[in-house]
């Protein structure tokens, strides 16, 4: 690799700095000299060189590798998937009797945070303005629970599960009471929260917790209660490069272990010598614990491919976490027509350009 | 020529930056939040006179969108590819 293609796609680790640590793909910056100097905007050499990989999917987490787009869209993909995608959470709490310990306030915001399985494309949000709950922009659910002593518990025993009956509050106790179409539209996937054992709170015998929740539409934005994903991250592909042959049984176990487990491979050369080599860098931390080690400092170089992203993205089961990337795209989308329509209203209006 | 524009954040701005920066018209491109608790990003776009600033704005966003939809098209056919690790029991739905 030249110096010049080495700054233009690595970002390099050193002991105590890190470097090249912006893009420089613009026009006018550097040229590589090969003939692939041309670094404007085209769409074909964009459809040519750009690649998804997906590594793995089930309900909760998806993995996949997105290669040859900038950090700045990566990044934009990463935060409209955190804080920008419509979910429903609860909003409202009208409380008809909270008689345990936990303060009204204290349970409402517990309530809020827990995922509701529903679709929010199909609801509007909730307008301020007008302060009017419909089916379509309100969901509703119920708790009531409440506490007694269990008449069938044995006398020694001392487990409150067994003593009292409905002792614990959890998301199990909250039913849906549907509203207009909502009944017909989500007859299949039933309204309910994504996990039925998120405790809420304790009860005591004759205490209770009765309440209507009303759920509203919203974006992480506003309250993180809103966004679709635990998390959403990415980090850039790790690259190991050996710069010197690493050989010889003590020297090989040496540089092995300055990786996690599985980076570092060792195979015997055409010498028939115990010579490292890299096996899957994907898995290395960059930890650097290598370039403390001054045999090895100047025989490797650690760099980071600059437009390799390895995303992870944790969804809270409200959507499929490839349903999330796929929203993602659409608010990126939508997001770039409305500012257009902004633009042709501001230069219409005569202002001078 | 400077773009306030107003509840937008990083997400627009600094990929709309990126691509303003990759038309070879454009000589200078920058975006600034100039208060954290204002919902408010200036985007200062300088051309070098073949097109205006309005033109190069405009011409950033398209090619964003067009960006985003050919992204979005290559997950949808990658996932519905079903060509990595996926339980047997999950349904590709959208």
């Amino acid at each position: 690799m030249s110096p010049t293609e080495l700054k233009r796609s690595r970002v390099q680790l050193h002991a105590d700095h890190v470097s090249n640590v912006s893009s420089m793909d613009f026009p006018g910056t550097v040229t590589t000299g090969d003939g692939d100097d041309d670094l404007s905007w085209s769409l074909d050499r964009f459809k040519q060189s750009f690649d998804i990989n997906i590594t793995s999917l089930d309900p909760m987490t998806l993995t996949f590798d997105m290669i040859n787009v900038d950090a700045s869209i990566a990044n934009a993909f990463r935060r409209i998937m955190i804080s920008e995608i419509p979910t429903l959470a609860i909003e409202r709490v009208y409380v008809a009797e909270n008689t345990g310990v936990m303060q009204d306030e204290v349970l409402a915001h517990r309530l809020g945070l827990i995922p509701i399985r529903a679709d929010a494309r199909l609801f509007e949000y909730f307008d301020p303005a007008s302060q009017t709950a419909t089916d379509l922009n309100t969901v509703v659910l119920n708790i009531d629970a409440r506490c007694e002593r269990n008449p069938a518990a044995p006398d020694d025993t001392v487990d409150p599960y067994q003593k009292y009956t409905h002792f614990a509050v959890t998301s199990a106790d909250m039913t849906w009471v549907p509203q207009g179409f909502q009944a017909e539209a989500f007859a299949v996937n039933p309204i309910e929260p994504v996990t039925r054992d998120i405790l809420i709170t304790k009860l005591r015998p004759g205490q209770a917790v009765k309440c209507e929740l009303h759920c509203q539409k919203g974006i992480g934005k506003s309250h993180a209660k809103w966004s679709p994903v635990a998390t959403a991250s990415y980090r850039l592909l790790p690259e190991i490069t050996l710069l010197q042959p690493i050989v010889g049984a003590a020297e090989t176990e040496a540089f092995r272990k300055c990786f996690p487990e599985g980076v570092i491979g060792v195979a015997k050369n055409a010498d028939g010598e115990p010579e490292a080599y890299v096996k899957n860098p994907r898995l290395d931390t960059m930890s650097r614990e290598v370039l403390r080690h001054p045999q090895f400092a100047d025989k490797v170089r650690l760099t980071r491919v600059r437009n390799h992203f390895l995303y992870t993205v944790e969804s809270t089961g409200i959507y499929d976490p490839h349903v999330i990337v796929a929203q993602a795209a659409d608010v990126l989308i939508e997001k770039c027509k409305a500012m257009r329509k902004a633009l042709v209203e501001v230069t219409q209006l005569g202002v001078e350009v | 020529m400077t773009f306030v524009i107003r509840d937008e954040d990083h997400t627009l701005a600094n990929s709309l930056r990126w691509m303003l920066m990759k038309n070879p018209a454009v000589t200078f491109c920058g975006y600034s939040i100039p208060h954290p608790s204002e919902a408010k990003v200036n985007i200062r776009v300088q051309t070098d006179g073949s097109i205006t600033a309005v033109d190069a704005f405009d011409k950033g966003l398209c090619d964003l969108i067009d960006l985003t939809e050919h992204v979005k098209t290559t997950f949808v056919s990658k996932i519905e590819k079903l060509d990595y690790e996926v339980p047997d029991t999950m349904a590709i739905t959208w």
